[in-house]
């Protein structure tokens, strides 16, 4: 049985196994590759997608899970040629270094600010657990309370 | 392909279109590095040298290094839009690609010291020659901007400039020497005429080349020393950065792998059936040190390959363990190096550090497609001609049959140097397996984790001696492990002072570590000195600073970044301040930390503070970010990073055990530059080794623990267990 996937509003039938996780699927049989292989275990954050505007690591996700889910990732956050306020704030504060991890980074910032518009420091440090090698972790706190201000 | 010669004097070629390419001539007896042009770049439109320009008046310049973060392409392309008189807006950056005419080898005169200036021509020239023969195209040891920018890029960018003056002037009917560059414009003042250089292209390519362009004066510059946003950022935002792994092939495989667990070790056994027999599996593929699973999906290759039992020789290396490692480095110190009689005071120390890993957060990748003796191959690298090199080896091929495409680093901090290209070879092979069809590997973390060229761990015993004023006399230290000149150079004025290593095989596999030795290094002898200090009695900063009698840029750094953390001022109970300064890459920073120590032994880094001398600062917001990413970086791996070793091979496998820091460990972190008009330092790096001297001298004021082994969080930093040392 094909699996239907709802993906940056796009529907999709994949022909991959049940147990298959969400990454793989969005990676390699839709080629949305800027969501990020990492860890594989959860623990680093760079697959973070939008599942039903939650933050959701896509790499221990079964895509049989997230079936009937409204799936974001990074390529969606781009809306008509516009940036999302947190893209546009990345770019304004210069976070990124390698950039690799900063796919996953904006998901689940996005996913934060919808929750909490105005986190506190152990808000943001409880929420972004995601592992940047670069140690962009200065520029990522200033850009997010920079967009919760709303001036980036 | 296009065929690449040297045109001696002729630093230029026609582009379709009225485009031109510019090169840079020298003296007139040597040929000149930058007059190496492609022969159908008129036909083709393939650029030259550094800089085209376009009818269409966009400047691009090519650099002939990597992006991996560091703002490197950004930086060099503000360098030469410097010397043109760029209009900034106007400007746009490629990376050059894998040719041996972009072969690298400026970065020679970070290690030759000043060239005399008549002679600067015929040295990048030779030097060029040298690096095509080598294969070389590296960018490491934070040396870009130090080496391709200052020899390179302005010399490039002035030679641009004085062309298109020559151009405009003869178009207006006036001398040069009226004529000015502005915004990617030439301009005649007196009488208001004015030229683009879009406008001008084909005309100055007609133009000899200046043998010696005339540089800007820093006073000058409009576009360094001020903050450019890096031109690599908004495509890391929105998904559309492709890096090595992310790279797609039509009809391409997939493949994961499982190497030997110990280095050296050669793959014995395999039952390759039932994974065949699984969905979408097209081969189990042998390699003399790996297997492969190839199939039509990452997941299922990789799926299948879980089900594979391997067995792997373990090259003899088997009762290797991080203890055996250690206590043979103990052995090759001996005993504590010798005090000159009359000391006061005598103390001694032992230091041990880990193995590291990079851990890049892109798992180490490479799609690779072999028809017949040709192939082709995408990877992410450091140095893409000694990418290609291995990749030609691998398939016993001559290089000119391997094409060789860089792609975007997903962290590189050493991993992906030159030598370092295990995975390109077996991307490689594993592709000639199923040639012709082209095939992705894609390592898993634990893979990636296990098979590194690890920082190498290392031992240090010093010995030092103070007099009754609590001067020192000596510091004394040996080392195991690795360390040279410049890791081991202490800025104090000591009378006796001397470093000695010593030799302690061992198999682990090794590399270069963002900031190389001066990583194991900066932490020795920053602690020790903090140690000679309590001994003596001493301030720990006034104790380094009064002995840095003949080293005015380290007093500098040093005084400041004391002034900005409030050195001295009063802490809580718990609380202390750590400083430390290290020299590396041509840059000094001087770092202090501050640290909170709970009764229970927690340790919150809560600031760190940094004073960077690098000599003139390029762009200072991505100049900023390296200064920021290093001290995170450091501190990961001060606080908790190591690789161990049992029974020869890697414990750690993922970021569930191999740990590093998180936003919510992250200081506050309050850094500035010492203005200078000196020459670029490298900044990559240099403010890296410092982190964990800092740290731990903080926590041995806040709790009388004193660190000597990293990471810290093996010592039991309880304050209620505290015991003098």
């Amino acid at each position: 049985m094909p699996i239907r996937l709802t993906v940056n509003g796009q529907e999709h039938s994949l022909d991959v196994e049940p147990d298959t996780p969400l990454l793989w699927a969005i990676r390699d049989t839709l080629g949305l590759t800027g969501t990020k292989f990492g860890c594989g275990i959860s623990a680093c954050g760079a697959c973070t997608v939008l599942l039903n505007g939650k933050a959701e690591r896509s790499c221990i996700l079964p895509v049989s899970a997230a079936e009937g889910a409204t799936i974001t990732t990074i390529e969606g956050l781009t809306r008509d040629g516009t940036l999302h306020k947190v893209q546009q704030a990345w770019i304004d504060h210069q976070v990124p270094q390698c950039g690799y991890c900063q796919s996953g980074m904006i998901m689940a910032v996005t996913a934060l600010l919808d929750e909490h518009p105005h986190p506190t420091d152990d808000e943001i440090d409880a929420s972004i657990t995601n592992i940047c090698r670069c140690g962009t972790f200065v520029r990522v706190r200033r850009a997010i309370h920079a967009v919760a201000q709303g001036a980036s | 392909m296009n065929k690449w010669t040297r045109r001696a004097f002729i630093g230029t070629g026609s582009l379709v279109g009225g485009g031109f390419v510019l090169g840079v001539a020298g003296l007139a007896l040597a040929p000149s590095r930058h007059s190496v042009v492609s022969d159908d770049a008129a036909d083709t439109g393939q650029l030259t040298t550094w800089i085209t320009v376009t009818p269409d008046n966009i400047v691009t310049i090519l650099v002939p290094h990597c992006e991996m973060g560091q703002g490197t392409q950004t930086a060099l392309a503000m360098m030469a839009a410097e010397e043109m008189n760029a209009d900034w807006a106007l400007v746009r950056v490629k990376e050059a690609p894998a040719l041996d005419a972009y072969a690298n080898a400026y970065i020679v005169h970070a290690f030759a010291g000043e060239v005399p200036s008549p002679f600067v021509r015929g040295f990048d020239y030779g030097t060029y020659r040298l690096a095509r023969w080598f294969g070389t195209q590296i960018t490491g040891g934070s040396l870009s901007v130090r080496t391709t920018g200052v020899y390179g890029m302005t010399v490039a960018g002035a030679a641009a400039r004085d062309m298109l003056i020559a151009a405009g002037a003869a178009r207006f009917g006036v001398s040069p020497s009226d004529c000015n560059a502005l915004n990617s414009r030439i301009v005649h003042t007196a009488s208001g005429k004015s030229a683009s250089f879009g406008e001008l292209a084909k005309a100055a390519a007609a133009i000899r080349v200046p043998t010696r362009p005339t540089l800007k004066k820093p006073d000058t510059y409009t576009i360094r020393r001020t903050a450019r946003p890096r031109f690599d950022i908004p495509s890391k935002v929105n998904g559309s950065a492709i890096y090595g792994i992310d790279f797609t092939v039509p009809g391409m495989l997939y493949a994961a792998v499982e190497i030997a667990p110990v280095y050296g070790g050669k793959l014995l056994s395999v039952d390759s059936g039932p994974a065949e027999a699984m969905p979408g599996v097209k081969k189990v593929v042998r390699l003399d040190d790996a297997v492969a699973v190839v199939a039509d999906s990452y997941w299922r290759a990789r799926r299948a390959l879980s089900d594979l039992k391997p067995q792997f020789s373990d090259a003899g290396h088997g009762q290797v363990s991080s203890a055996s490692i250690f206590a043979a480095f103990d052995t090759a110190l001996g005993t504590a190096p010798a005090m000159p009689a009359g000391a006061t005071k005598v103390i001694t120390a032992d230091y041990r550090v880990p193995f590291l890993a990079h851990a890049t957060m892109e798992p180490m990748a490479c799609t690779a497609r072999v028809e017949g003796d040709h192939a082709e191959v995408w990877a992410g690298v450091q140095d893409p001609l000694n990418a290609r090199d291995a990749a030609a080896k691998a398939l016993g091929v001559n290089v000119a049959q391997v094409t060789f495409n860089n792609l975007l680093l997903g962290g590189g901090f050493g991993r992906r140097l030159p030598f370092t290209y295990d995975y390109v070879d077996m991307g490689v092979r594993i592709a000639k397996a199923m040639s012709p069809t082209p095939v992705k590997m894609v390592w898993s973390r634990e893979t990636d984790m296990q098979h590194g060229y690890y920082r190498p761990a290392g031992m240090s015993r010093f010995a030092g001696a103070l007099d009754a004023s609590g001067t020192p006399l000596a510091v004394k230290s040996s080392y195991a492990g690795g360390g040279d000149g410049e890791a081991v150079f202490m800025p104090y004025t000591i009378a006796d002072k001397t470093s000695e290593g010593r030799d302690a095989k061992h198999p682990i596999r090794t590399g270069a570590w963002r900031s190389v030795l001066n990583s194991q290094h900066g932490f020795f002898k920053e602690s020790f000195i903090d140690e000679m200090a309590h001994a003596a009695g001493k301030d720990p900063f006034a104790f380094r600073r009064d002995l840095m009698t003949d080293q005015p840029r380290f007093r500098a750094v040093l005084e400041r970044v004391a002034a900005m953390a409030d050195w001295g001022s009063p802490l809580p109970a718990g609380e202390g301040r750590g400083i430390a300064v290290t020299e590396c890459f041509g840059s000094i920073v001087a770092e202090v930390a501050h640290v909170a120590v709970s009764a229970e032994g927690q340790l919150r880094v809560r600031d760190v503070f940094a004073v960077v001398d690098c000599g003139d600062v390029v762009n200072t917001d991505s100049a900023m970010a390296q200064v920021e990413g290093g001290i995170i970086f450091g501190l990961s791996a001060a606080l908790v990073g190591e690789i161990t070793i049992a029974e020869g091979r890697v414990v750690q496998g993922n970021f569930n055990d191999h740990q590093m820091i998180h936003m919510s460990d992250a200081p506050r972190i309050t850094a500035e530059f010492i203005r200078t008009d000196r020459r670029p330092g490298g900044l990559g790096e240099p403010c890296v080794p410092p982190v964990a001297p800092a740290v731990a001298n903080a926590i041995f004021a806040a709790t009388g623990v004193r660190v000597r082994d990293l990471p810290i969080k093996n010592t039991v930093l309880s304050r209620r267990s505290t015991i003098a040392i």
